[in-house]
């Protein structure tokens, strides 16, 4: 019988081409119309080492990682033990391991999988220029009933330069290993393909959020590197270019958010992406554009805090700091992306809400959405890009007033370049004129109109995601969005009943369209991976929660699992 | 009052002060740094929307304020980073630069080592007055190591001060000049030739304090020429600058390094960038 997912780790040391192994899995899968998920675990050292590239696959969407591995491929055991936490197996699981590697280390035998061994460094050594990821690929190519036409485009596309040979050697290879697995029995083939007819991409959260920030109008980018956020800049660089941007590697992230500010109030819409401890730097530059009224994006890809603390694995646990870390009152946005596709919509949304509002927006997107790689549904074209409300009939006469107390709290803005519109924008408390002032009424006046700003604004339906029905909701947020919503699918294919709430926008925060969200809901899970609940506390602050609440939180680095919110959920049953 | 330059009419220093009066102490030099400035843009003809002044933190800093252009007055230490973000995005406005030895090289040091290794085409003018004018008179990395009039360092700082002069010239910096509140004119034609000058312009301002340093109204008599033409190599600027009291005016260098630009022109469009996607 069919089943559909499996979850797959390619084990090895830096030398073996595990990752290459994954994304050539990945991409074979999306090629016969399978949907997967990819990532990445790898020990401290800055290359080689110890690492597994960890793939999920399956017929329909995948929205996290799997509960257990249901087989592990290990090119060698080299300091397995070291995330062998990150690697969770049953009985019902399946090790094949290469016997001259050694035995299975006692941490994973100690799960009862099943063992098979398969000589898979000899099986390579056959073959002229043979190489074992490619022996290892083939075997998990058979176990799950991958059709052959897959690794064809994919082996074309990746070694077409290499050559014949080296086409012919990785063919080879994956052919030795499908005929090892052959025999296997293993019943993990994959369901068909369930075909929604739409053109599917092959994306990370990383990528897909500097896609969203091109798509949104964004134009300027000025960064600093840090772990897990680089591969924005790194996808940003040559894509800003081709259309016309620039990227500049700024010296620090103070330098990167101001740089963004000087760019943007030259009227170019400008984002900085960076991670926890580069967001912490940046945050008097934040509530800069609070006060001088500029909008501006940064990203935050969030990773286990604080301090450096787990560098290259996920959390979601700058919350407070996004949300409450600016000092003073400075109301600003915040949102949270809810799927490696959603990086997309949401860093496109923020760049057009940042710019609606002349305010900065801070995205919290973390390793796990960043880093990971998935097959997904093209996403669908929004509506959202940088429109920023300028000011008319600048004629000189009457003095122009940047920050103009208007009823929706936004002041049309003069950009350098506009005759007639010249001022100072100002950190400074300052009337509307611009003018710095301490004035009582004027720093009154400001604080109500940059908040009315934000209060007064349509967010529409996009401030959160709905799905489902009944009296028990789940609450969640970014990341965790993906294991509640699969926990919420399974509940429902039970016959269960559960309604699931993501919330997008956490600032400003919606209080009336969460109470409408869980009308007549009598029991609410919240789920978040923190240590101290903070998305619960925060909840706890600013909504009324219906019912008893219970809260699911844990910390990084190992990712939360649908299993486990299922068990909190059933719990709750 | 804030009017547009009349068409055809040769602008004046006038048209580029704003009509808001300064919050600086009698006496203080930033005055007339900021006639040398206005002074400069109406000698350069600027057009007031497409220049733009941007500053950090300080009484020097305060000077957006004070002219018609468009401005960006920031956080403490930042202006060369949101200048250099501005004018990045914007080649086409001219951008200056404004801040004291605080701002500049102490909490935005970083930004000046960079600034000037960047070399993109910003002119920056920096009032030392070898003191923390707006916090009321701490020692600046510009401050003697000896100077005890601070609560904060009452044996006096007890390090050296930097020199900004040589500091730009070791960076990098692609012009720099010494100039004196005391001869705005002086300060003007600094600012001329900085603006005119391709890539990042450093113009050391002698701006002196009259309310935490009043000793410094002595450097009316200590300022001379500095007397030699400018030079195009940094080598031998940087001598010259090693030789002088620090009181030198004038150009110490006129380098020519190529100022930093990426490119703009656009070579594909979003649709194309997606199809990089599709499996
Ligand atoms: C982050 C931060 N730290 C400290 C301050 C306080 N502060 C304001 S101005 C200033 C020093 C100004 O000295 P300088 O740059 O030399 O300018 P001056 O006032 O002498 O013209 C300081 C320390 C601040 N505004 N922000
Ligand atoms: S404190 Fe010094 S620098 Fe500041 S305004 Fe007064 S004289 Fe000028």
């Amino acid at each position: 019988m069919a089943v559909d997912s499996v979850t797959i780790a390619l084990v090895g040391s830096g030398g073996a081409g595990v990752m290459t192994a994954g994304q050539m899995l990945l991409d074979a899968a999306a090629a016969v119309g399978w949907y997967g998920l990819m990532s990445r675990s790898s020990g401290p050292q800055i290359r080689g080492g110890e690492a597994a590239a960890m793939v999920r696959l399956s017929p329909s969407p995948v929205h996290g990682p799997g509960d257990r591995f249901d087989l592990i491929v290990a090119f060698d055991w080299q300091n397995v033990e070291r995330f062998a936490a990150e690697l969770p197996l049953s009985a019902d699981s399946v090790i094949v391991t290469d016997p001259a590697q050694g035995a299975v280390p006692a941490v994973l035998a100690a799960s009862g999988a099943r063992i098979i061994e398969m000589p898979i460094k000899e099986l390579a050594a056959r073959i002229a220029g043979g190489r074992v990821n490619m022996v290892g690929l083939g075997a998990v190519a058979q176990t799950v009933g991958l059709p052959r036409a897959g690794i064809d485009a994919v082996i074309a596309k990746a070694l077409g330069k290499k050559g014949e040979a080296a086409i012919q050697a990785s063919n080879a290879g994956y052919d030795a290993g499908a005929k090892e697995a052959a025999g296997w029995g293993l019943g993990l083939e994959l369901a068909a393909p369930q075909g929604t007819g739409a053109v599917r991409w092959n994306i990370s959260g990383n990528e897909a959020a500097g896609l969203g920030a091109l798509k949104g109008g964004v134009r300027f980018c000025a960064a600093y590197p840090i772990t897990p956020a680089t591969e924005i800049l790194e996808w940003l660089a040559p894509n800003l270019a081709r259309t016309g941007g620039t990227l500049v590697q700024a010296e620090d992230e103070l330098a990167s958010i101001t740089m963004c500010l000087g760019a943007s109030f030259g009227g170019v819409p400008s984002l900085t992406a960076t991670a926890g401890p580069g967001l912490s730097l940046m945050t008097e530059a934040i509530g800069l554009g609070v006060a001088s009224e500029t909008p501006v994006v940064i990203i935050d890809v969030q990773r286990g805090g604080p301090s450096t603390g787990i560098p290259t694995k996920s959390e979601q646990s700058d919350l407070n700091i996004a949300v409450y870390g600016l000092h003073g009152d400075a109301p600003h946005l915040v949102v949270g992306p809810t799927s490696i596709g959603d990086c997309l919509f949401t860093a496109q949304w923020a760049v057009h809400l940042a710019e609606a509002l002349q305010t900065p927006c801070i995205m919290l997107s973390d390793q796990s959405l960043g880093q990971a790689r998935a097959v997904i549904d093209r996403p669908a074209d929004a509506p959202f890009t940088a429109g920023r409300l300028l000011a008319e009939g600048l004629d000189g006469e009457a003095r122009y007033k940047r920050y103009a107390d208007t009823p929706s709290g936004i002041s049309p803005v003069a950009i350098p370049g506009m005759p007639g519109g010249e001022h100072t924008a100002d950190g400074l408390e300052h009337a509307e004129s611009a003018l710095p002032s301490s004035q009582a009424a004027d720093h009154q006046t400001q604080l109500d109109k940059r908040l009315r700003k934000l209060t007064a604004f349509d967010f529409g339906p996009h401030w959160a995601e709905i799905e489902g029905e009944g009296e028990v909701a789940v609450v969640t947020w970014g990341s965790a969005t993906g294991p509640a919503r699969e926990a919420v699918k399974r509940l429902e294919a039970a016959g269960g009943k559960a309604r699931l709430v993501a919330i997008r926008l956490l600032a400003p925060v919606q209080p009336a369209k969460l109470a409408q969200a869980l009308e007549g809901v009598t029991r609410v899970l919240v789920v978040e991976q923190t240590h101290g609940a903070q998305f619960h506390k925060f909840l706890r602050a600013h909504y009324d929660l219906p019912g008893s609440v219970t809260v699911f939180s844990r910390p990084g680095p190992l990712p939360i699992r649908a299993r486990e919110v299922h068990e909190a959920l059933l719990s709750l049953i | 009052m804030d009017t547009h330059l009349k068409d055809g009419a040769a602008p004046v220093p006038g048209d580029y002060k704003s009509d808001v009066k300064p919050i600086w102490c009698p006496g203080c030099g930033d005055y007339s740094v900021l006639a040398g400035i206005t002074r400069a843009m109406a000698a350069m003809g600027l057009e007031r929307h497409n220049t733009a002044v941007v500053s950090g933190i300080g009484c020097s800093s305060r000077i957006p304020a004070y002219t018609s252009v468009y401005g960006f007055h920031g956080v403490h230490g930042r202006a060369l980073a949101v200048a250099s973000g501005l004018k990045l995005a914007r080649p086409d406005l001219t951008v200056l630069v404004f801040g004291g030895d605080g701002d500049g090289f102490s909490i935005g040091g970083n930004h000046f080592l960079h600034a000037c290794r960047r070399n993109v085409d910003l002119t920056y003018i920096v009032m030392d007055n070898q003191v923390y004018g707006m916090t009321k008179g701490q020692a600046s990395p510009t401050t003697e190591a000896d100077w005890c009039e601070s609560k904060l360092t009452p044996e006096g700082p007890g390090v050296n001060p930097i020199q900004p002069v040589a500091l730009a010239l070791s960076c990098g910096a692609n012009f720099v000049a010494r100039g004196y509140s005391g001869d705005p004119n002086e300060v003007a034609r600094l600012i001329v030739e900085g603006v005119r000058h391709p890539g990042f312009a450093v113009i050391h301002v002698l701006s002196p304090c009259v309310t935490f340093r009043p000793e410094q109204r002595s450097w009316k008599g200590a300022v001379h020429p500095y007397g030699r033409e400018p030079t195009d190599d940094p080598a031998q600027a940087m001598r010259a600058v090693l030789e002088d009291d620090g009181f030198g005016l004038g150009i110490f260098l006129a380098g020519n390094r190529r100022p930093f630009h990426p490119a703009v022109a656009a070579t594909a469009g979003i649709a194309e960038i997606e199809e990089g996607f599709a499996v």
